[in-house]
């Protein structure tokens, strides 16, 4: 690890100790505040990185594709050991997550003709895009700040929703549109 | 096998799309596995989704489920890899030229552009699953008052979500004449 990477590190943690407090994340965190659960872990209780380190690390992880919690877990992970540490991280995790999915893709068809666990499905499923609208509201505060910007965001959801684009073809489209009209000066 | 390797190819692309989160890749997930390959119908997949909403961690590990569901655990196994392989080498790889990017020219230019077209992806990837979880009044309801008590309060979203389930269940109670 270079002294430019260790960087914000406060202290070296072993092996062991990364994947087992990624795993209490990964099990602890519901209701997707992930990065509140990340912060309180590793710039509260562990010491592993002071405010700043874990802001830019943030950042870094919302700009790049990919899950947030799983870019925060390689950054971090890296940050603190190298490959391995993001390994044993992300690892941690997405365990508890991914096994109780797992379990639940088991469990769904012994359940499908239960009429409750539809409706409370069905009613979750509502609250979900409850929840993702005002995600968007919060991002959208921060991502877009002149017209050219919410043209290129409506633009990318009208495509695909009304048009059929696939998304990737709107993501390479709309993405080299709008790169281009903020190419430097 | 047949199945495995379409689940990797399918998962794998959907990686790719995850930018601004995983809702970004819920269009095509959904016209991917439900209107291409037909391994479930779209309330099942909601379904999915909404269990996703329950589980601790990231919050698409619900591919897990999409996975076993078609193929059993090595399905799982394999959808989870393949979503979450491409965009953490890339992570990897970005996290550690981070510093020299700081000076790129166009280093505003992409996030800044990128930035406003993965709110729209995002947007596609809600009013996907709206068209689906929407279906009466009831539901548009429920989903306006955890928009409204999400921005309003500092609430944990799972309170909201769980609530909702047992709204959905209470009223599933009373119409049926229980």
């Amino acid at each position: 690890m270079s002294d430019q990477a260790a960087a914000g590190t406060v202290r070296q943690p072993t092996l062991g100790s990364i994947f087992s407090t990624f795993l209490l994340i990964g099990a602890t965190s519901v209701g997707g505040g992930v990065v509140a659960y990340l912060r309180a872990n590793l710039v509260g209780k562990r010491a592993w990185l002071d405010d700043v380190a874990f802001v830019e690390l943030l950042s870094i992880s919302q700009t790049l594709p990919g899950l947030n919690a799983v870019n925060m877990s390689i950054l971090v992970g890296d940050r603190l050991r190298g490959g391995w540490g993001a390994l044993a991280a992300t690892i941690g995790m997405c365990l508890p997550g991914g096994l109780l999915m797992t379990a639940a893709g088991a469990a769904y068809g012994l359940q499908v003709d239960a009429p409750p666990v539809t409706a409370a499905l069905h009613g979750i499923a509502a609250a979900a895009v409850g929840l993702v609208l005002a995600v968007l509201v919060q991002v959208g505060a921060k991502a877009l700040s002149r017209t050219a910007d919410y043209v290129f965001a409506g633009a990318t959801a009208a495509a695909i929703v009304f048009l059929h684009v696939p998304v990737l073809y709107a993501l390479i489209g709309m993405g080299t549109v709008a790169i281009w009209w903020n190419r430097p000066r | 096998m047949k199945e495995l390797g379409n689940i990797a190819l399918v998962f794998g692309y959907l990686s790719l799309l995850t930018v601004g989160g995983g809702l970004a890749a819920f269009p095509e997930l959904k016209s991917l596995t439900v209107d291409s390959h037909q391994w479930l119908t779209f309330p099942e997949l909601l379904h999915f989704y909404s269990l996703g909403q329950l589980s601790p961690g990231p919050n698409m590990m619900m591919v897990a489920s999409v996975g076993m569901w078609v193929a059993g655990p090595i399905g799982a196994l394999l959808a989870l890899v393949c979503f979450l392989l491409p965009t953490s080498l890339a992570t990897f790889s970005v996290g550690r030229l981070w510093n020299h990017l700081q000076a790129w020219r166009w280093r505003f230019a992409v996030q800044h552009g990128l930035g406003a077209v993965s709110v729209g992806l995002v947007l596609a990837g809600g009013i996907t699953m709206a068209r689906g979880a929407v279906t009466s009044p009831f539901y548009a309801v429920i989903a306006a008052v955890v928009f409204g008590l999400l921005l309003k309060t500092r609430i944990n979203p799972a309170l909201p979500i769980l609530g909702s389930g047992l709204l959905a269940v209470l009223a599933w109670r009373l119409l049926a004449g229980g």
